[in-house]
């Protein structure tokens, strides 16, 4: 027997070792969690090799540690500088787009009026490629915090508005119809009947507004800033210092996932009837 | 002394909509009226009308001439006296059964207290759901949800009972089941009740009488007493009165349809 064939061997016996060792592995949520952990740590492995094998240079593609490595090359209290500045400006702007998109969905639902004047603008806003009028808002608005808020709400907002009137929209027609028969007032149709009928369309744009919060922030950072993680990746790019650029795009990936997590979970909390079974 | 008025007298109601393709015409010169308690059953094919009739007297639809009368008063706005059983349970899925059961109170007057509460159990058990007063819309049958639903429309308690199609949207078996149900409810608490259907054996089986409805624009074509005695059973359903009825009912509609 050749090495090889002992090697197709032992991997062969190796397969229904390892299809036990998963059968094992505790069903439902702990193996929904390893699964893709383990897949995704493969790829780091893959990569590491790969960049070394290879000898890929750090410019084009560094390998994990030495992206982890640019995590070193500012001390602590500077990310954490830089992630609040991120941070407040996404959580800002995403809040905003929120107060901004609840009272015009509500008012898009309402008044067919409302609803023919609104709804040609709010799509010109949201044809306007953002980043094009990042520069003219940060000119007109100074270089504060104010200019990246509003980029964001420009990002955030168009999603909110469109799922939340649907949202609302959905109620079943009976339900307006019962409401109406008891001659409720109006502010309770919506407060007991549309906006929790809403409330699965909401989620489902709070989730995406969330991500696209900080993208808009870090678009604003790009354009001009002195702080936060999108200013930091344009900084240390310019310099080519590609792995702590890749630092922070990670940190980007972590925060983005946190708060699209934390959406999540406040659905799942406050409104698990919401969910789809 | 003068004589109650009925509950609901159509005097000449029509009503036409107006589309972007032009108007229709949905219901000309209905004439009928139902007395206080009386079960009447409107049986006609679908896009008759039938629905339209109901909206007119739960004062949710203007209509375009004539009138409705409901207790001697012409119908302008959504009055109190009437309940609503919808063809869906059309329930709120966050709220338990009781909570959906108090919702219209809920709804009307913003708070709910714990004697509408005991109504809306009392209720529950008059529609057989006693013990599912926790329980969400969700973990019920069809059935059982629409029972929820009629509990619902009787919490008010309601002079008059609006029913469009209640039970259209069940199997077939709980369907029958639903009827024999709605007959005890009705013996209970007796109510006027207007029950569209298109189905024969569930309108012979419930009502005292039986308006059949023409299609486009609808209308009444007649309006039949059900020669059946009451209480009824489910040994009325194979008996020859209700058979040699149906018959009759059954040839009015389709001959019309041909």
């Amino acid at each position: 027997m050749t090495s090889l064939d002992s090697f197709a061997a032992s991997f062969s016996s190796a397969r229904p070792k390892v299809r036990a060792l998963l059968k094992r592995l505790p069903p439902g949520r702990v193996r929904l969690v390893l699964l893709p952990a383990l897949t995704f740590l493969a790829i780091l492995v893959v990569w590491e090799l790969a960049a070394r094998v290879f000898h890929i240079p750090s410019y084009v593609l560094p390998a994990p540690s030495r992206i982890a490595s640019g995590f070193d090359s500012i001390p602590f209290g500077r990310w954490v500088e830089h992630v609040w500045a991120t941070l407040r400006v996404a959580l800002m702007g995403y809040a905003i787009s929120i107060a901004i998109a609840l009272p015009i969905a509500i008012g898009l639902t309402k008044s067919e009026t409302l609803s023919a004047c609104l709804y040609p603008l709010l799509v010109v806003i949201q044809s306007t490629p953002v980043v094009a009028i990042a520069p003219i808002i940060i000119v007109v608005l100074g270089a504060e915090d104010a200019p990246r808020v509003v980029i964001t709400c420009l990002i955030a907002f168009f999603p909110l508005v469109v799922s939340t009137t649907t949202g609302l929209m959905a109620t079943p027609p009976e339900l307006v119809e019962l409401s109406r028969s008891l001659r409720a007032p109006i502010h309770r149709e919506f407060t007991q009947i549309r906006i929790p009928y809403a409330i699965p369309y909401i989620f489902s744009a709070l989730k995406i507004s969330i991500t696209l919060s900080v993208i808009g922030a870090v678009v604003a950072e790009f354009v001009a800033a002195e702080k936060g993680i999108g200013y930091y990746i344009q900084f240390s790019t310019s310099l080519f210092k590609l792995p702590e650029a890749w630092a922070g795009l990670a940190i980007l990936m972590v925060m983005s996932l946190g708060l699209f997590q934390l959406v999540a979970l406040t659905q799942k909390i406050f409104f698990p009837w919401s969910l789809p079974k | 002394m003068r004589e109650a008025p009925d509950a609901i007298v159509f005097k000449e109601l029509g009503q036409v909509f107006k589309t972007d393709s032009g108007s229709v015409e949905a219901l000309r010169d209905v004439n009928f009226a139902v007395k206080r308690h009386e079960f009447v059953a409107v049986l006609g094919p679908s896009g008759c009308g039938k629905s339209t009739l109901l909206r007119c007297i739960a004062g949710l639809l203007a209509p375009t001439s004539g009138q409705v009368d409901v207790f001697g008063l012409p119908v302008t706005e959504p009055r109190d006296d009437i309940g609503i059983v919808f063809q869906k349970p059309t329930l709120l899925p966050w709220a338990s059964v009781e909570d959906n059961v108090v919702f219209p109170i809920k709804h009307k007057t913003g708070r709910v207290n714990q004697e509408h509460r005991a109504s809306a159990r009392e209720m529950l058990k008059m529609v057989g759901l006693e013990g599912f007063e926790k329980r969400m819309p969700a973990e019920l049958s069809g059935g059982m949800q629409q029972r929820v639903g009629i509990a619902r429309a009787l919490l008010l308690n309601p002079d008059i009972l609006l029913m469009d199609e209640p039970f259209s949207a069940l199997d077939a078996l709980t369907r029958e089941e639903m009827g024999f149900e709605l007959l005890r409810i009705w013996q209970a608490s007796p109510k006027t009740v207007l029950f569209i259907t298109h189905s024969i054996n569930e309108a012979v089986l419930l009502a005292d009488r039986v308006l059949v409805m023409t299609g486009r624009p609808g209308s009444v074509l007649c309006d039949l007493e059900v020669p059946i005695e009451r209480p009824r059973s489910i040994e009325t359903t194979s008996s020859k009165v209700m058979h040699d009825f149906s018959g009759q009912l059954r040839s009015l509609l389709l001959k019309r349809a041909a």
